[in-house]
């Protein structure tokens, strides 16, 4: 750490970092230390930093945003107008479909208590710096009840599970992420699939599923939730509703999209579900 | 000494800028690199030793919050910093061109040797898509704020620059 005291030659300095950083990430990769107690010494210094910072950036796009408002409120009356005919054009086929949809949402609900269980809200506080994953940091933790594989709903649905926690924090993978993999079903006829994150679905906020073995007919429309048979998922919590579906080459199994419930670009309060699935003892 | 503590400073607000305040600056879930912008700046404006030890540090911060393979970016970064720091002797640090084609080449380098190393360890992104969706919408945001951010760096390192020659100058002092 001393510049100019120490005599070490800057190619020198180079080689020593240089294996200090490839010992470590080889003993982090295959285990030998474990960086969790390092990761959450660190947090508690860093993350009431992020909250402060978090919270003035917020409160700034809060502003900017009320100002853009002003300008866009005369264009917005008129596509507004637009938009109320078509809706009530819209309205009146949708009463139609009305009682269909009475029917699936009573299915949905006995499949579906989700709101039975215990949660607690969180702030989403910081993402990952990296365009590589899709993980964020909630500012809740282990004080209030919080461990890993917990699953987190956002407005809707889903959106991830808990990876890591710490005393004041926890990090959630979302759904959308590419390595992401949901055991699901559909809400009529229970067939499974694996609902994955997929970078270039992400782009237009879609996910995609594959592997629904079944005869039945699906359509698109029809909602997706977690399935009973996932190991850290709690079952029928709600996903989204199927965009597009298309046989595959086998015509055993078949692959689409999927409309997420959530907005996974305007994540900021999530709820997470303070019951793990219960798994049968190992 | 001044400058270790302004260097500690800049990487801690560089981290906070990016990890918290993605609501403010990000275009489509697209963060600018900023610890690359202050890792390849200074070690253009001071040299090898600085760079590598600005990259060393960065990196580490980032993988004790976030990443799956420990180390991963101190590695990276402070192997970028020392070869750009190469370059002090070159070129003036007065030239922008010189950052921004630096800061280009290595937002580009970074992200493919840290695909080919995640490669390695197992972990399969599929490159193209990658490619097209998020590494060149990264090195073009991160070269439009090198050329916000340059300037503003560059002063702060005239600044410590003039100090140290100061304490230099006056034999009293003990270095």
């Amino acid at each position: 750490m001393k510049k100019k005291k120490d005599k070490i030659s800057t190619r020198n300095l180079l080689a020593i970092l240089t294996v200090i950083c490839v010992t470590v990430i080889a003993l982090s990769v295959t285990n030998v230390i474990s960086v969790t107690p390092l990761r959450k010494a660190a947090s508690v210094v860093i993350v009431p930093f992020q909250k402060g910072i978090n919270s003035i950036g917020t409160w700034v796009t809060q502003q900017v945003a009320s100002f853009g408002d002003v300008q866009e409120l005369s264009e917005k009356v008129e596509t507004l107008e637009e938009k109320v005919s078509l809706l009530e054009e819209e309205n009146a086929r949708l009463s139609l479909e009305q009682e269909e949809l009475e029917m699936l949402r009573e299915l949905y609900q006995t499949d579906s208590d989700y709101q039975n269980y215990d949660k607690v809200a969180a702030t989403v506080i910081s993402k990952d710096p990296g365009n590589w994953y899709s993980t964020f940091i909630i500012d809740k933790g282990s004080d209030d009840g919080i461990k890993a594989n917990m699953n987190v709903l956002g407005c809707g649905g889903l959106v991830g599970i808990v990876t890591e926690v710490g005393k004041n924090w926890a990090s959630v993978r979302s759904i959308m992420d590419d390595s992401s993999n949901v055991s699901a079903m559909t809400t009529t006829n229970f067939d499974t699939c694996i609902v994955s994150g997929d970078l270039t679905l992400s782009d237009e906020g879609l996910l995609s599923f594959e592997q629904m073995d079944t005869d039945n007919i699906v359509l698109a429309g029809e909602r997706i939730v977690t399935s009973n048979i996932s190991d850290k998922y709690l079952s029928g919590i709600l996903i989204g509703t199927i965009a597009e579906i298309d046989d595959d080459s086998n015509n055993l199994t078949k692959t689409g999209t999927i409309i997420p419930a959530v907005d996974f670009r305007k994540i900021q309060t999530v709820l997470v579900i303070l019951q793990l699935k219960e798994q049968p003892e190992m | 000494m001044r400058r270790k503590i302004v260097s500690i400073v800049l990487i801690f607000a560089c981290f906070l800028f990016q990890t918290t305040l993605w609501n403010v600056f990000s275009f489509s879930d697209i963060k600018p690199n900023f610890m690359l912008i202050l890792i390849v700046s200074f070690a253009i404006m001071h040299g090898s030793r600085t760079g590598m030890w600005m990259g060393f540090f960065s990196g580490l911060l980032m993988d004790l919050l976030y990443g799956d393979i420990f180390g991963i970016n101190a590695l990276l970064f402070l192997v970028m910093g020392y070869l750009v720091g190469k370059m002090y002797q070159v070129f003036f640090d007065e030239d922008i061109r010189v950052a921004i084609i630096a800061v280009g080449i290595c937002d580009l380098l970074y992200n493919i040797v840290y695909f080919i190393i995640k490669f390695a360890f197992g972990i399969r992104y599929d490159f193209l898509a990658y490619f097209g969706h998020r590494i060149v919408p990264e090195i073009i945001y991160t070269l439009i704020l090198t050329v916000i951010l340059y300037r503003p760096f560059y002063l702060i390192n005239r600044k410590l620059q003039a100090d140290e020659r100061e304490e230099q100058d006056s034999p009293w002092l003990l270095k």
